[in-house]
Protein backbone atom coordinates (compact mmCIF):
# COMPACT_ATOMS: atom_id res chain seq x y z
CA UNK A 1 0.00 0.00 0.00
CA UNK A 2 3.00 2.62 1.20
CA UNK A 3 4.38 1.85 -2.31
CA UNK A 4 1.51 2.24 -4.22
CA UNK A 5 0.04 5.59 -2.73
CA UNK A 6 3.94 6.58 -2.75
CA UNK A 7 4.26 6.07 -6.66
CA UNK A 8 0.40 7.63 -7.10
CA UNK A 9 1.69 10.64 -4.49
CA UNK A 10 4.92 10.84 -7.28
CA UNK A 11 2.87 10.61 -10.48
CA UNK A 12 0.80 13.39 -9.10
CA UNK A 13 3.75 15.38 -8.05
CA UNK A 14 5.39 14.20 -11.40
CA UNK A 15 1.83 16.14 -13.44
CA UNK A 16 1.91 18.83 -11.00
CA UNK A 17 5.35 19.81 -12.12
CA UNK A 18 4.65 19.20 -15.51
CA UNK A 19 1.61 21.87 -15.31
CA UNK A 20 3.63 24.07 -13.54
CA UNK A 21 6.48 23.58 -16.37
CA UNK A 22 3.87 24.56 -18.82
CA UNK A 23 3.08 27.48 -16.86
CA UNK A 24 6.67 28.93 -15.99
CA UNK A 25 7.15 28.56 -20.28
CA UNK A 26 3.88 30.18 -20.47
CA UNK A 27 4.61 32.98 -17.88
CA UNK A 28 8.18 33.35 -18.76
CA UNK A 29 6.60 34.08 -22.52
CA UNK A 30 4.38 36.36 -20.99
CA UNK A 31 6.64 38.11 -19.28
CA UNK A 32 9.15 38.02 -21.96
CA UNK A 33 6.23 39.77 -24.66
CA UNK A 34 5.28 42.24 -21.96
CA UNK A 35 9.13 43.54 -21.83
CA UNK A 36 9.08 43.45 -25.47
CA UNK A 37 5.98 45.50 -25.89
CA UNK A 38 7.13 48.39 -23.61
CA UNK A 39 10.60 48.14 -26.06
CA UNK A 40 8.62 48.12 -29.24
CA UNK A 41 5.15 49.67 -28.82
CA UNK A 42 5.81 53.98 -29.46
CA UNK A 43 7.78 52.70 -32.51
CA UNK A 44 5.22 50.26 -33.72
CA UNK A 45 2.10 52.69 -32.84
CA UNK A 46 4.28 55.10 -34.91
CA UNK A 47 4.93 53.61 -38.46
CA UNK A 48 1.54 52.75 -38.07
CA UNK A 49 0.14 56.04 -37.48
CA UNK A 50 2.53 57.46 -40.52
CA UNK A 51 0.57 54.74 -42.26
CA UNK A 52 -3.25 54.90 -40.95
CA UNK A 53 -3.06 59.15 -40.73
CA UNK A 54 -4.38 58.61 -37.03
CA UNK A 55 -3.66 57.09 -33.68
CA UNK A 56 -6.73 55.34 -33.08
CA UNK A 57 -6.56 53.29 -36.02
CA UNK A 58 -3.05 52.62 -34.90
CA UNK A 59 -3.02 51.67 -31.65
CA UNK A 60 -5.86 49.22 -32.49
CA UNK A 61 -3.40 47.76 -35.06
CA UNK A 62 -0.46 47.38 -32.61
CA UNK A 63 -2.89 45.62 -30.10
CA UNK A 64 -3.97 43.13 -32.67
CA UNK A 65 -0.52 42.51 -33.10
CA UNK A 66 0.27 41.75 -29.76
CA UNK A 67 -2.66 39.58 -29.33
CA UNK A 68 -1.06 37.75 -32.10
CA UNK A 69 2.25 37.63 -30.38
CA UNK A 70 0.37 36.46 -27.36
CA UNK A 71 -1.36 33.55 -29.14
CA UNK A 72 1.86 32.49 -30.52
CA UNK A 73 5.26 32.75 -29.29
CA UNK A 74 4.48 30.67 -26.00
CA UNK A 75 4.42 27.66 -28.20
CA UNK A 76 6.47 29.12 -31.21
CA UNK A 77 9.24 31.33 -29.17
CA UNK A 78 9.98 34.91 -29.67
CA UNK A 79 10.93 35.41 -33.11
CA UNK A 80 14.49 37.09 -33.53
CA UNK A 81 13.21 40.06 -34.36
CA UNK A 82 10.23 40.71 -32.51
CA UNK A 83 9.56 44.17 -33.31
CA UNK A 84 9.73 43.65 -37.28
CA UNK A 85 7.31 40.31 -36.88
CA UNK A 86 4.78 43.37 -34.22
CA UNK A 87 4.90 45.69 -37.42
CA UNK A 88 4.50 42.60 -40.32
CA UNK A 89 1.74 41.51 -38.55
CA UNK A 90 -0.19 44.51 -37.40
CA UNK A 91 0.39 45.52 -41.30
CA UNK A 92 -1.58 42.08 -41.98
CA UNK A 93 -4.05 43.12 -39.94
CA UNK A 94 -4.16 46.11 -41.46
CA UNK A 95 -5.00 44.70 -45.10
CA UNK A 96 -7.76 42.93 -43.17
CA UNK A 97 -9.13 45.38 -41.56
CA UNK A 98 -9.18 46.90 -44.97
CA UNK A 99 -11.01 44.24 -46.67
CA UNK A 100 -13.64 43.99 -44.25
CA UNK A 101 -14.49 47.51 -44.36
CA UNK A 102 -14.07 49.13 -47.55
CA UNK A 103 -17.57 50.38 -46.85
CA UNK A 104 -16.23 52.18 -43.79
CA UNK A 105 -14.84 55.05 -46.38
CA UNK A 106 -11.77 56.76 -47.11
CA UNK A 107 -9.57 56.27 -44.44
CA UNK A 108 -8.88 52.45 -44.75
CA UNK A 109 -8.39 52.42 -48.59
CA UNK A 110 -6.12 55.07 -48.26
CA UNK A 111 -4.10 53.02 -45.92
CA UNK A 112 -4.17 49.93 -47.65
CA UNK A 113 -2.85 51.93 -50.65
CA UNK A 114 0.05 53.14 -48.12
CA UNK A 115 0.89 49.20 -46.82
CA UNK A 116 0.13 48.31 -50.26
CA UNK A 117 3.17 50.95 -51.56
CA UNK A 118 5.20 49.90 -48.46
CA UNK A 119 4.87 46.10 -48.97
CA UNK A 120 5.18 46.73 -52.51
CA UNK A 121 9.25 44.93 -53.13
CA UNK A 122 10.26 46.84 -49.91
CA UNK A 123 11.67 44.68 -47.00
CA UNK A 124 10.41 46.05 -43.54
CA UNK A 125 13.98 45.94 -43.01
CA UNK A 126 14.75 48.98 -44.76
CA UNK A 127 13.11 51.24 -42.95
CA UNK A 128 16.16 53.03 -41.47
CA UNK A 129 16.79 54.53 -38.42
CA UNK A 130 16.20 58.01 -39.42
CA UNK A 131 12.44 57.33 -39.93
CA UNK A 132 11.84 55.29 -37.51
CA UNK A 133 12.65 59.07 -35.82
CA UNK A 134 10.96 60.59 -37.22
CA UNK A 135 7.58 58.20 -36.94
CA UNK A 136 8.33 58.83 -33.35
CA UNK A 137 8.83 62.39 -33.47
CA UNK A 138 5.64 62.44 -35.45
CA UNK A 139 3.73 60.48 -33.02
CA UNK A 140 5.15 62.62 -29.74
CA UNK A 141 4.21 66.07 -31.41
CA UNK A 142 0.77 63.79 -32.21
CA UNK A 143 -0.35 63.05 -29.02
CA UNK A 144 1.23 66.08 -27.39
CA UNK A 145 -0.98 68.60 -29.64
CA UNK A 146 -2.02 71.72 -28.16
CA UNK A 147 -5.79 70.75 -29.32
CA UNK A 148 -6.31 68.49 -26.54
CA UNK A 149 -6.05 69.62 -23.01
CA UNK A 150 -3.62 68.54 -20.58
CA UNK A 151 -4.85 66.11 -18.88
CA UNK A 152 -5.70 64.16 -22.26
CA UNK A 153 -2.03 64.93 -23.75
CA UNK A 154 -0.58 63.38 -20.44
CA UNK A 155 -2.80 59.91 -20.94
CA UNK A 156 -2.35 60.04 -24.17
CA UNK A 157 1.60 60.12 -23.91
CA UNK A 158 1.64 57.63 -21.23
CA UNK A 159 -0.20 55.46 -23.21
CA UNK A 160 1.32 55.10 -27.18
CA UNK A 161 4.64 56.58 -25.97
CA UNK A 162 5.32 55.34 -22.61
CA UNK A 163 3.98 52.00 -23.45
CA UNK A 164 1.49 52.12 -20.01
CA UNK A 165 -1.50 50.46 -19.89
CA UNK A 166 -4.40 52.37 -18.60
CA UNK A 167 -4.95 50.81 -15.56
CA UNK A 168 -0.40 51.29 -14.97
CA UNK A 169 -1.54 55.25 -15.90
CA UNK A 170 -5.14 55.50 -13.11
CA UNK A 171 -2.85 53.95 -10.89
CA UNK A 172 -0.10 57.01 -11.35
CA UNK A 173 -2.27 59.38 -11.13
CA UNK A 174 -5.15 58.16 -8.47
CA UNK A 175 -7.99 58.65 -10.60
CA UNK A 176 -10.40 55.97 -12.02
CA UNK A 177 -9.51 53.39 -14.86
CA UNK A 178 -12.51 54.72 -16.80
CA UNK A 179 -11.92 58.12 -15.97
CA UNK A 180 -8.68 57.61 -18.18
CA UNK A 181 -9.69 55.31 -20.45
CA UNK A 182 -12.09 58.11 -21.58
CA UNK A 183 -9.57 60.62 -21.62
CA UNK A 184 -7.87 58.74 -23.92
CA UNK A 185 -11.17 57.35 -26.26
CA UNK A 186 -12.16 61.47 -26.41
CA UNK A 187 -8.20 62.43 -26.86
CA UNK A 188 -8.59 60.25 -30.10
CA UNK A 189 -11.54 61.01 -31.20
CA UNK A 190 -10.37 64.95 -30.85
CA UNK A 191 -7.84 64.26 -32.75
CA UNK A 192 -9.65 62.99 -35.54
CA UNK A 193 -12.25 65.04 -35.78
CA UNK A 194 -9.78 68.21 -36.32
CA UNK A 195 -7.94 66.65 -38.56
CA UNK A 196 -4.37 66.72 -36.65
CA UNK A 197 -2.23 65.40 -39.31
CA UNK A 198 0.92 63.24 -38.63
CA UNK A 199 3.72 65.11 -39.21
CA UNK A 200 6.74 66.84 -37.48
CA UNK A 201 6.00 70.79 -37.77
CA UNK A 202 8.99 72.46 -39.10
CA UNK A 203 9.45 76.30 -38.56
CA UNK A 204 7.35 78.37 -36.67
CA UNK A 205 4.81 76.17 -35.74
CA UNK A 206 7.40 73.85 -34.35
CA UNK A 207 8.24 76.57 -31.69
CA UNK A 208 4.56 76.53 -30.33
CA UNK A 209 4.14 72.34 -30.82
CA UNK A 210 7.54 71.66 -29.61
CA UNK A 211 6.47 73.81 -25.80
CA UNK A 212 3.42 71.93 -25.75
CA UNK A 213 5.38 68.66 -26.02
CA UNK A 214 7.72 69.78 -23.28
CA UNK A 215 4.88 70.84 -21.10
CA UNK A 216 3.10 67.43 -21.25
CA UNK A 217 6.48 65.65 -20.18
CA UNK A 218 7.52 68.54 -17.30
CA UNK A 219 3.60 67.58 -15.83
CA UNK A 220 4.58 64.08 -15.56
CA UNK A 221 7.70 64.14 -13.91
CA UNK A 222 6.33 66.91 -11.12
CA UNK A 223 3.28 64.85 -10.85
CA UNK A 224 5.73 62.32 -9.88
CA UNK A 225 8.53 64.74 -8.28
CA UNK A 226 5.80 66.34 -5.68
CA UNK A 227 2.66 64.09 -5.98
CA UNK A 228 0.28 67.05 -5.70
CA UNK A 229 -2.28 64.10 -3.80
CA UNK A 230 -2.33 60.94 -1.76
CA UNK A 231 -0.82 59.36 1.05
CA UNK A 232 3.60 59.48 -1.09
CA UNK A 233 5.27 62.01 -1.18
CA UNK A 234 7.18 61.30 -4.63
CA UNK A 235 6.28 58.57 -7.20
CA UNK A 236 9.64 57.95 -8.68
CA UNK A 237 8.27 55.45 -11.45
CA UNK A 238 6.52 58.18 -13.01
CA UNK A 239 9.71 60.75 -12.74
CA UNK A 240 11.99 57.72 -14.76
CA UNK A 241 8.96 57.42 -17.11
CA UNK A 242 8.81 61.19 -17.49
CA UNK A 243 13.03 61.65 -18.00
CA UNK A 244 12.83 58.52 -20.51
CA UNK A 245 11.08 60.28 -22.95
CA UNK A 246 13.06 63.89 -22.25
CA UNK A 247 16.31 61.44 -23.24
CA UNK A 248 14.41 59.84 -26.32
CA UNK A 249 12.88 63.36 -27.48
CA UNK A 250 16.88 65.11 -26.64
CA UNK A 251 18.45 62.32 -29.58
CA UNK A 252 14.83 62.74 -31.39
CA UNK A 253 15.47 66.73 -31.75
CA UNK A 254 19.80 67.13 -30.65
CA UNK A 255 19.37 70.67 -32.02
CA UNK A 256 16.66 72.07 -29.85
CA UNK A 257 18.19 73.91 -26.87
CA UNK A 258 15.05 73.71 -24.71
CA UNK A 259 14.43 69.85 -25.52
CA UNK A 260 17.79 69.60 -23.51
CA UNK A 261 16.99 72.79 -21.32
CA UNK A 262 14.26 70.32 -19.93
CA UNK A 263 16.32 67.58 -19.95
CA UNK A 264 19.01 69.03 -17.44
CA UNK A 265 16.40 70.16 -15.51
CA UNK A 266 14.62 67.00 -14.76
CA UNK A 267 18.16 64.88 -14.12
CA UNK A 268 19.33 67.63 -11.47
CA UNK A 269 15.69 67.11 -9.87
CA UNK A 270 15.81 63.39 -10.23
CA UNK A 271 19.04 63.32 -8.15
CA UNK A 272 17.21 64.52 -5.07
CA UNK A 273 14.75 61.94 -5.52
CA UNK A 274 16.20 59.93 -2.24
CA UNK A 275 17.11 62.49 0.01
CA UNK A 276 13.96 64.14 -0.36
CA UNK A 277 12.06 62.03 1.63
CA UNK A 278 12.81 60.66 5.15
CA UNK A 279 12.33 57.19 6.22
CA UNK A 280 9.30 57.89 8.04
CA UNK A 281 7.86 59.09 4.13
CA UNK A 282 8.09 62.55 5.01
CA UNK A 283 9.35 65.27 2.91
CA UNK A 284 12.58 66.87 3.49
CA UNK A 285 12.58 70.19 2.18
CA UNK A 286 16.12 71.49 -0.63
CA UNK A 287 18.22 72.95 1.93
CA UNK A 288 17.56 70.29 4.56
CA UNK A 289 18.41 67.65 2.21
CA UNK A 290 21.61 65.47 2.76
CA UNK A 291 23.53 66.49 0.22
CA UNK A 292 25.49 62.85 0.48
CA UNK A 293 22.36 61.18 -0.72
CA UNK A 294 22.19 63.43 -4.09
CA UNK A 295 22.63 61.11 -7.21
CA UNK A 296 25.89 62.40 -8.65
CA UNK A 297 25.86 60.20 -12.21
CA UNK A 298 22.32 62.69 -12.25
CA UNK A 299 23.76 65.57 -11.38
CA UNK A 300 26.64 64.88 -13.70
CA UNK A 301 24.12 63.78 -16.38
CA UNK A 302 22.00 67.35 -15.81
CA UNK A 303 25.24 69.69 -15.90
CA UNK A 304 26.30 68.07 -19.16
CA UNK A 305 22.66 68.52 -21.02
CA UNK A 306 22.09 71.83 -19.52
CA UNK A 307 25.95 72.30 -21.61
CA UNK A 308 24.78 71.15 -24.43
CA UNK A 309 21.36 73.69 -24.33
CA UNK A 310 24.11 76.38 -23.49
CA UNK A 311 26.24 75.76 -26.19
CA UNK A 312 23.22 75.55 -29.10
CA UNK A 313 23.46 79.14 -28.39
CA UNK A 314 21.12 82.17 -28.33
CA UNK A 315 19.15 82.86 -24.95
CA UNK A 316 18.03 80.98 -22.58
CA UNK A 317 14.67 79.62 -22.52
CA UNK A 318 12.10 78.91 -19.16
CA UNK A 319 13.37 75.57 -19.12
CA UNK A 320 17.08 75.89 -19.63
CA UNK A 321 17.02 79.25 -16.83
CA UNK A 322 15.50 76.50 -14.23
CA UNK A 323 17.96 73.94 -14.78
CA UNK A 324 20.38 76.77 -14.24
CA UNK A 325 18.72 77.27 -10.80
CA UNK A 326 18.95 73.95 -10.43
CA UNK A 327 22.56 73.67 -11.28
CA UNK A 328 23.34 76.05 -8.45
CA UNK A 329 21.81 73.82 -6.08
CA UNK A 330 23.45 70.64 -7.10
CA UNK A 331 26.89 73.08 -7.36
CA UNK A 332 26.57 73.97 -3.39
CA UNK A 333 28.70 71.23 -1.50
CA UNK A 334 26.37 72.83 1.54
CA UNK A 335 23.62 74.93 1.62
CA UNK A 336 25.14 77.99 3.12
CA UNK A 337 27.38 77.44 -0.06
CA UNK A 338 24.57 78.06 -2.36
CA UNK A 339 25.21 81.19 -4.75
CA UNK A 340 21.64 82.91 -3.95
CA UNK A 341 22.75 86.27 -5.88
CA UNK A 342 23.10 84.03 -8.79
CA UNK A 343 19.72 82.06 -8.37
CA UNK A 344 17.47 85.52 -7.64
CA UNK A 345 19.59 86.36 -11.24
CA UNK A 346 18.37 83.51 -13.32
CA UNK A 347 14.70 84.04 -11.59
CA UNK A 348 14.75 87.39 -12.74
CA UNK A 349 15.88 86.36 -16.27
CA UNK A 350 12.67 83.54 -15.33
CA UNK A 351 10.31 86.28 -14.66
CA UNK A 352 11.16 88.08 -17.84
CA UNK A 353 10.42 85.46 -19.97
CA UNK A 354 7.81 83.30 -18.87
CA UNK A 355 6.51 85.61 -16.19
CA UNK A 356 4.11 83.88 -13.62
CA UNK A 357 3.06 84.07 -9.93
CA UNK A 358 4.44 80.76 -8.91
CA UNK A 359 8.06 82.26 -10.13
CA UNK A 360 7.38 85.78 -8.63
CA UNK A 361 7.37 83.56 -5.03
CA UNK A 362 10.24 81.30 -6.27
CA UNK A 363 12.15 84.57 -6.77
CA UNK A 364 11.06 86.46 -3.70
CA UNK A 365 12.31 83.24 -1.28
CA UNK A 366 15.58 83.54 -3.04
CA UNK A 367 15.50 87.24 -2.28
CA UNK A 368 14.63 86.27 1.30
CA UNK A 369 17.81 83.97 1.13
CA UNK A 370 19.75 86.51 -0.81
CA UNK A 371 19.33 89.62 1.05
CA UNK A 372 17.30 88.86 4.07
CA UNK A 373 14.09 87.47 5.40
CA UNK A 374 12.16 90.88 5.67
CA UNK A 375 13.69 91.66 2.02
CA UNK A 376 11.79 88.31 1.10
CA UNK A 377 8.68 88.83 2.91
CA UNK A 378 8.01 92.22 1.08
CA UNK A 379 7.94 90.86 -1.96
CA UNK A 380 5.81 87.42 -0.50
CA UNK A 381 3.23 90.12 1.03
CA UNK A 382 2.84 91.68 -2.11
CA UNK A 383 1.52 88.22 -3.83
CA UNK A 384 -0.58 87.20 -1.05
CA UNK A 385 -3.46 88.87 -2.62
CA UNK A 386 -3.26 87.74 -6.18
CA UNK A 387 -5.92 85.49 -6.81
CA UNK A 388 -4.19 82.73 -8.55
CA UNK A 389 -2.41 82.38 -5.71
CA UNK A 390 -5.52 81.95 -3.03
CA UNK A 391 -5.68 78.17 -2.87
CA UNK A 392 -1.39 77.34 -3.14
CA UNK A 393 -0.35 76.12 0.17
CA UNK A 394 3.07 77.09 -1.12
CA UNK A 395 2.33 81.09 -0.53
CA UNK A 396 1.64 80.76 3.19
CA UNK A 397 4.41 77.95 4.08
CA UNK A 398 7.32 80.40 2.07
CA UNK A 399 5.57 83.15 4.14
CA UNK A 400 5.63 81.46 7.38
CA UNK A 401 9.39 80.33 6.94
CA UNK A 402 10.17 83.93 6.16
CA UNK A 403 8.26 85.08 9.44
CA UNK A 404 9.93 82.47 11.39
CA UNK A 405 13.37 83.84 10.42
CA UNK A 406 11.92 87.58 11.65
CA UNK A 407 11.24 85.73 15.07
CA UNK A 408 7.20 86.88 14.35
CA UNK A 409 6.67 82.91 15.28
CA UNK A 410 2.16 83.30 16.41
CA UNK A 411 1.91 84.78 12.67
CA UNK A 412 4.71 81.49 11.11
CA UNK A 413 2.43 79.57 13.04
CA UNK A 414 -0.85 80.51 11.04
CA UNK A 415 0.70 80.14 7.96
CA UNK A 416 2.01 76.95 8.38
CA UNK A 417 -1.33 75.67 9.74
CA UNK A 418 -3.47 77.32 6.18
CA UNK A 419 -0.76 75.48 4.12
CA UNK A 420 -1.17 72.21 5.97
CA UNK A 421 -5.16 73.33 5.19
CA UNK A 422 -4.54 73.95 1.38
CA UNK A 423 -2.37 70.72 0.85
CA UNK A 424 -3.78 67.59 -0.99
CA UNK A 425 -0.83 65.52 0.23
CA UNK A 426 -0.91 63.64 3.56
CA UNK A 427 2.99 63.97 4.04
CA UNK A 428 3.20 67.28 3.00
CA UNK A 429 0.24 68.55 5.55
CA UNK A 430 2.23 66.58 8.23
CA UNK A 431 5.13 68.16 7.32
CA UNK A 432 3.83 72.15 8.17
CA UNK A 433 2.08 70.97 10.93
CA UNK A 434 4.67 69.84 12.30
CA UNK A 435 6.72 73.37 11.65
CA UNK A 436 3.22 75.06 13.24
CA UNK A 437 4.18 72.96 16.26
CA UNK A 438 7.58 74.01 15.95
CA UNK A 439 6.82 77.84 15.82
CA UNK A 440 4.46 76.87 18.77
CA UNK A 441 6.66 75.94 21.10
CA UNK A 442 9.33 78.82 20.18
CA UNK A 443 6.76 80.98 20.74
CA UNK A 444 6.49 79.96 24.08
CA UNK A 445 10.34 79.88 24.60
CA UNK A 446 10.32 83.46 23.49
CA UNK A 447 8.23 84.46 25.59
CA UNK A 448 9.83 83.13 28.62
CA UNK A 449 13.19 84.88 28.10
CA UNK B 1 14.99 50.82 -12.26
CA UNK B 2 18.69 50.85 -12.70
CA UNK B 3 20.31 48.04 -13.93
CA UNK B 4 24.24 47.14 -13.68
CA UNK B 5 25.43 44.87 -17.13
CA UNK B 6 28.91 43.46 -16.29
CA UNK B 7 30.23 41.95 -19.47
CA UNK B 8 32.08 39.18 -18.66
CA UNK B 9 34.11 38.50 -21.63
CA UNK B 10 37.60 38.06 -20.15
CA UNK B 11 40.83 39.30 -20.12
CA UNK B 12 40.26 42.75 -21.99
CA UNK B 13 41.98 42.72 -25.20
CA UNK B 14 42.93 39.03 -24.82
CA UNK B 15 40.25 37.73 -27.00
CA UNK B 16 41.11 34.95 -29.65
CA UNK B 17 40.28 37.16 -32.51
CA UNK B 18 40.31 40.95 -32.39
CA UNK B 19 36.68 42.10 -33.59
CA UNK B 20 36.08 42.94 -37.03
CA UNK B 21 35.22 46.56 -38.70
CA UNK B 22 32.06 44.79 -39.18
CA UNK B 23 31.86 43.96 -35.64
CA UNK B 24 32.74 46.84 -34.27
CA UNK B 25 30.41 48.90 -36.23
CA UNK B 26 27.14 46.54 -35.44
CA UNK B 27 28.38 46.78 -31.30
CA UNK B 28 27.90 50.93 -32.04
CA UNK B 29 24.88 50.21 -34.03
CA UNK B 30 23.25 48.52 -30.85
CA UNK B 31 24.64 50.86 -28.15
CA UNK B 32 23.67 53.82 -30.02
CA UNK B 33 20.08 52.51 -30.54
CA UNK B 34 19.92 51.59 -26.68
CA UNK B 35 21.15 55.53 -26.35
CA UNK B 36 18.36 56.64 -28.72
CA UNK B 37 16.13 54.50 -26.49
CA UNK B 38 16.62 56.56 -23.47
CA UNK B 39 18.49 53.09 -21.93
CA UNK B 40 21.85 54.12 -21.12
CA UNK B 41 22.58 56.16 -18.36
CA UNK B 42 26.53 55.26 -17.83
CA UNK B 43 28.91 52.79 -19.79
CA UNK B 44 32.51 52.11 -19.40
CA UNK B 45 35.43 49.18 -20.68
CA UNK B 46 38.23 48.60 -18.43
CA UNK B 47 41.41 48.51 -18.94
CA UNK B 48 43.46 44.78 -18.80
CA UNK B 49 43.12 43.58 -15.19
CA UNK B 50 47.51 43.65 -15.38
CA UNK B 51 46.71 47.55 -14.49
CA UNK B 52 44.12 46.47 -12.10
CA UNK B 53 44.91 46.44 -8.23
CA UNK B 54 42.91 44.35 -5.67
CA UNK B 55 42.48 45.14 -1.69
CA UNK B 56 41.93 42.92 0.40
CA UNK B 57 40.03 43.38 4.04
CA UNK B 58 41.45 41.14 7.18
CA UNK B 59 40.56 43.03 10.37
CA UNK B 60 42.47 45.89 10.84
CA UNK B 61 44.93 44.48 8.29
CA UNK B 62 45.22 45.44 4.33
CA UNK B 63 46.74 43.23 1.70
CA UNK B 64 46.57 44.59 -1.99
CA UNK B 65 47.34 42.60 -4.74
CA UNK B 66 48.43 43.32 -8.03
CA UNK B 67 47.00 42.29 -11.48
CA UNK B 68 46.72 40.34 -13.38
CA UNK B 69 44.12 38.81 -12.10
CA UNK B 70 44.02 34.63 -12.47
CA UNK B 71 39.98 34.18 -12.80
CA UNK B 72 39.88 35.24 -16.20
CA UNK B 73 36.70 33.95 -17.63
CA UNK B 74 34.95 35.98 -14.46
CA UNK B 75 36.65 39.21 -15.35
CA UNK B 76 34.62 41.93 -16.33
CA UNK B 77 35.47 44.12 -19.18
CA UNK B 78 33.02 46.74 -19.76
CA UNK B 79 29.73 47.80 -17.96
CA UNK B 80 26.76 49.57 -18.98
CA UNK B 81 24.39 51.37 -16.59
CA UNK B 82 20.55 50.79 -17.97
CA UNK B 83 17.46 52.67 -16.75
CA UNK B 84 14.44 50.11 -18.00
CA UNK B 85 11.17 49.67 -16.03
CA UNK B 86 11.49 46.07 -15.42
CA UNK B 87 14.40 43.55 -15.24
CA UNK B 88 12.92 41.49 -18.24
CA UNK B 89 13.07 44.50 -20.12
CA UNK B 90 16.56 44.61 -19.52
CA UNK B 91 16.92 41.08 -20.27
CA UNK B 92 15.27 41.98 -23.99
CA UNK B 93 17.46 44.59 -24.78
CA UNK B 94 20.35 42.09 -23.84
CA UNK B 95 19.43 39.46 -26.02
CA UNK B 96 19.50 41.88 -28.88
CA UNK B 97 23.30 42.30 -28.54
CA UNK B 98 25.48 41.30 -31.58
CA UNK B 99 27.94 39.55 -29.30
CA UNK B 100 29.03 36.03 -30.64
CA UNK B 101 30.70 35.39 -26.76
CA UNK B 102 31.12 36.00 -23.26
CA UNK B 103 29.44 36.40 -20.24
CA UNK B 104 26.75 39.07 -19.67
CA UNK B 105 25.43 39.44 -15.79
CA UNK B 106 22.43 41.59 -14.99
CA UNK B 107 21.94 42.76 -11.82
CA UNK B 108 19.38 45.09 -10.59
CA UNK B 109 20.84 48.48 -8.09
CA UNK B 110 18.87 48.85 -4.88
CA UNK B 111 18.16 52.57 -5.37
CA UNK B 112 15.05 54.57 -3.99
CA UNK B 113 13.79 53.16 -0.67
CA UNK B 114 10.59 52.08 -1.31
CA UNK B 115 10.87 52.00 -4.94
Amino acid sequence: MAGRSSSVRSRCTKAREGALAIETVASDAHRAIEAIWRIESARLIAGLARLAGDIGTAEELAQDALVAALEQWPTSGVPERPGAWLMATAKHRATDLIRRRKTLGRKYEELGREVERDQGGTDQDTTTDEEFGDDLLGLIFMACHPVLSKDARVSLTLRVLGGLTTEEIARAFLVPVSSIAQRIVRAKRTLTETHVRFEVPRGRERVARLASVLEVIYLIFNEGYAATAGEDWVRPALCEEALRLGRILAELAPTEPEVHGLVALMEIHASRLDARVASSGEPVLLLDQDRGRWDRLLIRRGLAALDRAEKLGGAMGPYALQAAIAACHARAATAAQTDWPRIVALYDAVAELAPSPVVELNRAVAVGMAFGPAAGLELVDALVSLPSLKAYHLLPAARGDLLRKLGRFREARAEFERAASLTENARERELMQRRAAECAAERIAQDER
Amino acid sequence: MRVLVLAKEGEPGKAATPPTPEAMAEYQKFNEELVKAGVVVASGRLSPSAQGKRVRFDGKKRSVIDGPFPETKELVGGYWLWEVRSIDEALEWLKRAPFDGGTFELRQVSMHEGA
